[in-house]
């Protein structure tokens, strides 16, 4: 079992919410992660996928589990 | 019969009740456990494999001071070993920059540092030492190290009208997270309630501030609220449920289901030197008595919110109607909630004032 921690609070992942959070580890883009879950997924509609991926990590944002960085000095560091 | 018992999800394992701080909210109970009883290091290092193996996924570290242990760095790098999540719950003193980094390379995940108000003179009043200037700069050495930050301040009476500035202090720091905890009546904060219980405009008023905060601060800064329950019309759910999802351990050994317990009488408590942790949680009396449904009563039992507040707190029931099985005087149901009407009442009085210094119970320390 993989689990997400953060301060007082764990996500136990699997299935899509695994998939998605393995692929943010400072390297890919968004659009990358989107793009390779649509391809995993592709028995659902693509605009589906997407929408639920972005839920997702705006969700996790939200909750400081993970940081949005357009900086590719900033990539791999600093995520709480 | 032995009612089932969940995946516990965090142990909070209190490492000693020696502390440099002398808070007049402390959970600590009114008797301190003595230094001679600590569990030592290589104890500590077989309940963190334990609580593994019983599915644990954090530890809280926490006291009393956690830095007042000698072996800090040995019992963070024992927990990070066995993979569990390590959280430092810290006034943030003994601590130099060195012992800092050390936490960090040891494998601390989380630190949360107290504060007990946003400017010198009155943290320190509630402190009972000078504590708020070391605080300021562990807050500063935090900004270069990488590891989860939360700030925590524990409001009252004294301080609640000073969240804005709290805010700022928060804001200016690399806190992902902030903690408003009013505080909970138990230990000595139960010995000092007349002045730690806000009025209700008070509380009104920092609702609302913080409502606006939550939202201005989101995606950047986690803010929680903790609400002083006297005020509530329900109980809380207290530590998630009883033996539901976390265990407490005291310095010396005793598993708890939470912070107080101790208080209840005729509770006996098994100590980790003579069972294993999974068996103290799954079958232990203290743990037994107040999980699941069976032991409510009415109203708790017909009740549809049972399964959310869980039948509110066994500890405050005790400090507050004698008996540890009561319906929690908070709930608005309550056969004895008209006690802590007259507790609020009395918070909301014309004589209830303010601004004078109190005369505080102040924590002592251990032998």
């Amino acid at each position: 079992m993989r689990v997400l921690h953060m301060p007082e609070r764990a996500l136990r992942l699997n299935g899509p919410s695994l998939e998605i959070i393995e692929r943010c580890d400072g390297q890919r883009t968004v659009k990358e992660i989107i793009s390779e879950l649509q391809k995993l997924y592709s028995k659902a509609e693509p605009k589906k996928v997407e929408e639920d991926i972005l839920g997702y990590l705006a969700r996790l944002h939200d909750q400081r589990a993970l940081d949005f960085t357009s900086d590719p000095a900033d990539r791999g560091d600093r995520a709480q | 019969m032995t009612i089932a018992a969940q995946t516990p999800l965090a142990l909070i394992a209190e490492l000693t009740h020696r502390c440099p701080l002398h808070c007049v909210y402390c959970s600590n109970p009114l008797e301190l456990g003595r230094r001679a009883d600590e569990l030592t290091t290589e104890v500590w290092s077989r309940v963190f494999r334990e609580a593994v193996e019983a599915g644990v996924l954090q530890v809280d570290f926490t006291g009393g001071e956690p830095l007042a242990r000698p072996d800090i760095l040995d019992l963070v790098r024992a927990a990070r070993e066995t993979g569990l999540y390590v959280n430092l719950i810290t006034s943030g003193m003994p601590l130099d920059e060195a012992r800092l980094d050390q936490l960090v390379q040891a494998g601390l995940d989380h630190i949360q540092l107290s504060f007990q108000g946003a400017s010198e003179e009155p943290a320190n009043e509630i402190a009972g030492t000078k504590a708020h200037a070391n605080k300021l700069r562990v807050l500063d050495w935090l900004k270069t190290r990488r590891l989860a930050v939360t700030l925590n301040f524990v409001i009252h009476r004294r301080n609640i009208d000073q969240l804005a500035e709290m805010l700022a202090l928060a804001e200016s720091s690399c806190a992902g997270r902030i903690e408003f905890a009013n505080v909970q009546y138990y230990g000595w904060a139960f010995a000092n309630r007349k002045n730690l219980l806000p009025t209700r405009q008070q509380l009104d008023r920092s609702v609302e501030l913080l409502k606006r905060a939550e939202e201005r601060l989101r995606g950047r800064i986690n803010v929680e609220f903790v609400v002083p329950d006297y005020y509530a019309t329900y109980p809380k759910a207290c530590m998630g449920g009883w033996g539901r999802k976390m265990m407490l351990v005291t310095p010396s050994g005793d598993v708890l289901p939470c912070h107080a317990a101790q208080v209840i009488p005729n509770l006996h408590f098994d100590n980790l030197k003579n069972r294993s942790l999974r068996e103290i949680w799954e079958k232990s009396e203290a743990f037994q008595k107040f999980r699941g449904e069976e032991w409510m009563p009415e109203p708790c039992k017909s009740c549809d919110r049972r399964t959310r507040d869980f039948g509110g707190c066994r500890c405050q029931a005790f400090l507050l109607t004698g008996d540890a099985e009561a319906t929690d005087p908070v709930c608005f149901l309550a056969p004895r909630r008209p006690e802590v009407d007259a507790i609020v009442a009395a918070a909301n009085g014309p004589s209830a004032e303010v601004l004078v210094k109190p005369s505080w119970l102040y924590r002592s320390n251990p032998a």
